[in-house]
């Protein structure tokens, strides 16, 4: 386990550059949820030049279609879904201004290449872990897509949310680096 | 003749799709703790920490252990001398998913068309039903809740018989080693042998029903899924994908006769929560 490091959003790049995978980072502040429906939906307004429903310039995007809150809290269960299924989506968001996202699951070739042309990283989200993740979040609001249901895009307000950093800034992803570590024969 | 009436089935139904999502099975937990004990990456053991506490945080506060609760699998055992009545009998678990999903504050994720609109039908319906006729008069109701990631990275193959057990073995072996982090690691692999097309994946999908220290009482396929595993632990995949010696809990084979030029195989690969729930009525 590496070190544990603190993020406040919006992100710069500077706080990115003392990061290595395997760090546990702990974000607080505004993060927006998007599945791959919603990236869709986001990415066609890019390419028609119009404004996202939230500013991208040093975002996070969370990947994640939470469970409906049980009375009291302010979201249900929001564990990470497969981040591959965004992989067609994520490099226009980056060239956008996103600086980092959260999901599960290891990321193809052109998002991480995209990460280093960009200075962006991904974050690595314990997958099932829903309970311990909601925990971190404080306030949930739909701001775009409502239609999507779980799919909708949410604006999160978010205190110390855990996450282990999967790919840096370099293009090193823990994907590749922890399997040749812990492979045998 | 007994007679059984849906006002029994549909409470039973919205009970086990609730408690499926909320509480997880004590194998599940007692196998993290092995699995713990031995792992070899830190960052592996963090993680298998955070796993354990977070199935006893859904616990207690009464939560989904993960948002992505499923498509309500159905398996329904009805003995020949049961008598459904009161109305329709798939109509009856449909409602019961409908109020579990409802009233379970369980996340909706059924979409009516898979390609053209993708609407989600907001109640978590339609189930997935399988019926089976046995002796007896009483009606077997299980709830497996299956999540997407992991059903993504099942796969069926026919196979030839020239292939042998060392096809099959490196077949599920590499089925694991593509899917990488993406099923939630660490899984459980469930394998169907034989039958024909549809029936492999059906066998590889009711053996995730048992539990994760059955012995399976045919030594030779014992051996087979031991065989597997060992290999399986070697990949160096670990929780998440992020690296370590826990890649999988559990292989189980389910086989049936198949046709003389066939060999179907199906690899199911099940996320580390293994959710179902049983009840006899």
């Amino acid at each position: 386990m590496g070190k544990t490091v603190e993020l406040n959003t919006p992100i710069t790049t500077e706080e990115l550059m003392k990061l290595e995978i395997g760090d546990k980072v702990l974000i607080t502040g505004t993060i927006y949820t998007a599945r791959d429906a919603a990236h869709k939906r986001l990415v066609a307004l890019l390419a028609e030049g119009k404004e996202l429903p939230f500013n991208p310039k040093g975002a996070v995007i969370y990947y994640v279609g939470p469970a409906p809150a049980p009375p009291g809290k302010a979201i249900g269960s929001a564990g990470p879904t497969t981040s591959y299924r965004m992989d067609p989506y994520a490099p226009a968001l980056m060239d956008a201004g996103l600086k980092a996202m959260i999901g599960k699951g290891p990321r193809g070739k052109s998002v991480v290449e995209s990460m280093v042309k960009n200075k962006a990283v991904y974050l690595a989200a314990i997958g099932g872990a829903a309970v311990v993740v909601a925990s971190a979040i404080k306030k949930a609001e739909v701001i775009a897509y409502e239609d999507l249901g779980p799919e909708a895009v949410r604006k999160l307000e978010v205190v110390k949310f855990p996450c282990i950093l999967a790919n840096d800034i370099h293009g090193n992803d823990i994907f590749q680096e922890g399997v040749k570590q812990y492979k045998k024969d | 003749m007994r007679d059984i009436h849906i006002n029994e089935i549909i409470p039973a139904i919205k009970k086990l799709c609730i408690d499926a999502n909320y509480y997880i099975g004590e194998d599940v937990l007692t196998k993290i703790r092995e699995y713990r004990e031995i792992e070899e990456s830190p960052t592996a053991c963090e993680v298998l920490d955070i796993m354990l506490a977070n199935y006893e945080m859904a616990a207690k506060e009464k939560m989904p252990s993960c948002q992505d609760t499923g498509i309500a699998v159905v398996f329904v055992e009805i003995g020949q001398d049961a008598h459904i009545v009161g109305g329709d009998f798939y109509e009856a678990i449909n409602e019961g998913v409908r109020q579990g999903y409802k009233d379970g504050y369980l996340r909706k994720s059924m979409v009516s068309d898979p390609i053209i609109d993708r609407k989600n039908t907001t109640d978590n319906t339609p189930a997935l039903i399988y019926t089976d006729i046995v002796p007896g008069d009483k009606l077997s109701l299980t709830v497996a809740p299956k999540g997407g990631g992991s059903e993504n990275m099942s796969e069926v193959r026919m196979m030839k018989a020239a292939d042998g057990i060392e096809g099959v073995i490196d077949f599920v072996v590499e089925r694991i080693r593509k899917s990488g982090g993406n099923p939630c690691p660490p899984v459980v692999i469930g394998v169907g042998l034989g039958g024909n097309f549809e029936q492999s994946a059906l066998l590889a999908k009711k053996s995730l029903l048992k539990p994760l220290d059955y012995i399976n009482p045919d030594s030779k396929f014992a051996e087979v899924e031991k065989i597997i595993l060992e290999k399986v632990n070697k990949l160096g995949i670990g929780p998440q994908g992020l690296g370590g010696n826990t890649t999988a809990f559990r292989v189980h084979i389910l086989s049936k006769p198949c046709h003389i030029a066939s060999m179907p195989v199906a690899v199911n690969v099940q996320c580390h929560a293994a959710r179902h729930k049983s009840v006899v009525i």
